[in-house]
């Protein structure tokens, strides 16, 4: 067997497309906390002095990369739930029997999770152009698309390597809840993380979405606590260090 | 020792989970192009079998060659050469049928205009061309069945596992479904091995049947040699006295081969009992025995399995289910599920 097969990547990659494209209540459900994160975060706090809000950034601009970066989240623990409900359904032996790699299973789904993943990002993107988001330039669009391509494949497949220790849905679903929050609240998503005790500063400084939200804001609003390499190296970096694992650990799941 | 001509080989397997053995030193052949048979109840260790011989689980002991693959060191071999149909249903059903055997062509590496060729192919051959396009969650029970045995065929395999195939269907898709199997095997050369708890679906479908019990192989013959091996048919009377001279009377006949007091009258085993049971009747009466009722039992693998492991199937079942909720609880997820929940579980869901 080959390492990589990519037409079974490409076929695993399609699936999830076509069950996402098909079930459209989930994506407005998928669009519902983020949106009303966006709005009402906007809305309440968009005349309020925040300590550490980068000088004449508007609030509203701070936030859409940040909730952009949130939805990244649910659509990376979504991925996760995938590879669950396929084990709950039995279609999991099915793709665990076929003659391709894990390693290109465990990539084969995460290209389909960060396509779904991107698409709602996306979505949340557009939404808040009616709200009042005005975009940096025009050259922000290819470069927003590199970070939020990196988020997707680092979380995707931190939630692959994180779904893969899981027997089933139920027991992933409620540790997800105590992952995603943290992690966003601990990635200046929705305040400059300068704002935060010491010790939680360290915390976000190793949380990749950290670099991935200022990425995002860097490549949007052209503001950004980091330099724009620092935030790309750490992305890459993560993003290696995820698929890898995400691939170390499925090679050991068993299917019955 | 590596004959590619066998389907499969098995020598010394075992598969231990933890303090439980699952199955215990098997060797077996299956030749290539044979329907051969799986029989025994839940938790005879077949679907343990079923998942090594597809690598989805690592032998504790002992070799398996699929097609002359090692299942170890060869998965990618092994699963190429092998199709199957798991005991529960693996297709999404978000996706229609032709999108299924497409995901699963795309799995094995086939390209456009083989899927182009192969797929119509497929859907022919299962009879589902005009539902190509439905989503498979609006597919009876027994379509949803072929879809998967179609899938398994998809990529021509040498083998094709189908694993409690027809557990779960009513009874016309159940006679459906093994006519279909049986056709396959004869038109397409594909060996066959199914798994089945059912006697009727052993003798009906399978060239060669491993009776299995406990993890092990207790017998491995044609269904109707293993039933020979019983002697003849079998004709209970059942008396409403001791008999009088009849069991002198049995000892004297040369067509009776043997026969054993049971608790309400007597068990006479013969060859062709449809034509002794005049002869019997007429012998007990002159005897002295009131006869109650007549019974001609024909052998089936039923008796064969009874004679063999001195229990029924559905005893097996029942002893084995209060086991596994004792002590095996924590491998269980291995074993077959008892009969029950499978049926109620895997009720078709829609109308064909």
């Amino acid at each position: 067997m080959k390492l990589v097969a990519p037409l079974g990547i490409y076929g695993l990659w399609l699936r999830d497309v076509k069950r996402f494209l098909r079930t459209p209540s989930q994506i407005v459900g998928s669009l519902v906390f983020p949106l009303l994160f966006l709005v009402f975060l906007s809305f309440g706090f968009g005349g309020a002095a925040i300590p550490g809000l980068p000088e004449g950034i508007d609030y509203l601009q701070y936030l859409v990369p940040g909730i952009m970066g949130f939805t990244m989240l649910l659509g990376a623990s979504f991925a996760g739930l995938a590879i669950l409900s396929d084990q709950d359904v039995g279609f999991l032996k099915e793709i665990l029997v076929a003659p391709v790699s894990r390693t290109s299973i465990v990539l084969g789904r995460i290209a389909g999770g960060s396509t779904t993943a991107i698409v709602q990002a996306v979505l949340v993107f557009l939404l808040s152009i009616p709200l009042g988001f005005e975009i940096a330039g025009w050259l922000s669009i290819p470069l927003a698309a590199v970070f939020l391509a990196l988020i997707a494949i680092t979380f995707v497949g931190f939630g692959i390597a994180l779904a893969s220790q899981f027997s089933d849905s139920e027991g992933f679903s409620l540790i997800v809840q105590f992952i995603v929050f943290p992690l966003f609240f601990l990635s200046g998503a929705i305040y400059p993380i300068e704002g935060l005790p010491t010790v939680v500063q360290y915390l976000a400084l190793v949380n990749p979405l950290t670099y991935g939200v200022d990425g995002l804001r860097a490549a949007l609003v052209g503001s950004s606590s980091f330099p724009l390499v620092v935030d790309l190296g750490a992305l890459v970096i993560s993003s290696i260090v995820m698929v890898a694992l995400g691939a170390y650990l499925f090679e050991r799941v068993e299917a019955v | 020792m590596n004959r590619p001509t066998n389907a499969i080989a098995v020598e010394g397997l075992t598969k231990r989970f933890g303090e439980t053995t699952a199955i215990e030193d098997l060797s077996f052949t299956v030749e290539g192009g044979e329907l051969f048979g799986l029989l025994g109840p839940n938790g005879a260790g077949k679907s343990t079998l079923i998942n090594i011989l597809c690598t989805l689980l690592g032998p504790t002991e002992g070799t398996a060659r699929v097609n002359g693959h090692d299942v170890t060191s060869e998965t990618g071999a092994v699963r190429d050469s092998l199709g199957i149909v798991f005991q529960e249903p693996a297709i999404d059903e978000e996706l229609t049928g032709a999108e299924n055997l497409a995901f699963h062509a795309r799995m094995y590496g086939k390209r456009k205009a083989e899927r182009q060729q192969r797929i119509p192919e497929v859907l022919d051959l299962v009879e589902l061309a005009e539902v190509a396009d439905d989503p498979v969650e609006n597919y009876s029970g027994g379509m949803q069945r072929r879809l998967e045995i179609g899938r398994g065929l998809m990529h021509e395999p040498d083998v094709l596992f189908l694993d409690e195939p027809t557990t779960g269907l009513d009874a016309r898709t159940r006679r459906d479904t093994w006519e279909y199997i049986e056709r396959l095997n004869e038109e397409s050369g594909v060996s066959i091995v199914i798994t089945t708890h059912y006697m009727d679906e052993a003798d009906f479908l399978c060239e060669r049947v491993a009776v299995m019990d406990q993890g092990e192989v207790v017998a491995i013959d044609s269904p109707a040699a293993l039933k020979a091996s019983l002697g003849g048919d079998i004709i209970a009377l059942g008396l409403a006295n001791d008999g009088g001279e009849l069991f002198e009377r049995l000892d004297a006949q040369s067509w009776v081969r043997e026969y054993t007091p049971t608790e309400d009258g007597v068990a006479v085993t013969m060859a062709r009992g449809e034509q002794r049971v005049a002869d019997l009747v007429r012998l007990a009466d002159d005897a002295g025995a009131a006869i109650e009722s007549v019974d001609l039992q024909k052998p089936s693998l039923e008796n064969v399995f009874l004679s063999l492991t001195g229990s029924t199937i559905s005893e097996r079942e029942a002893s084995d289910a209060a086991e596994s909720h004792t002590e095996a609880a924590d491998e269980d997820s291995s074993m077959e599920r008892p009969t029950e929940t499978a049926e109620a579980t895997e009720a078709p869901g829609a109308v064909e």
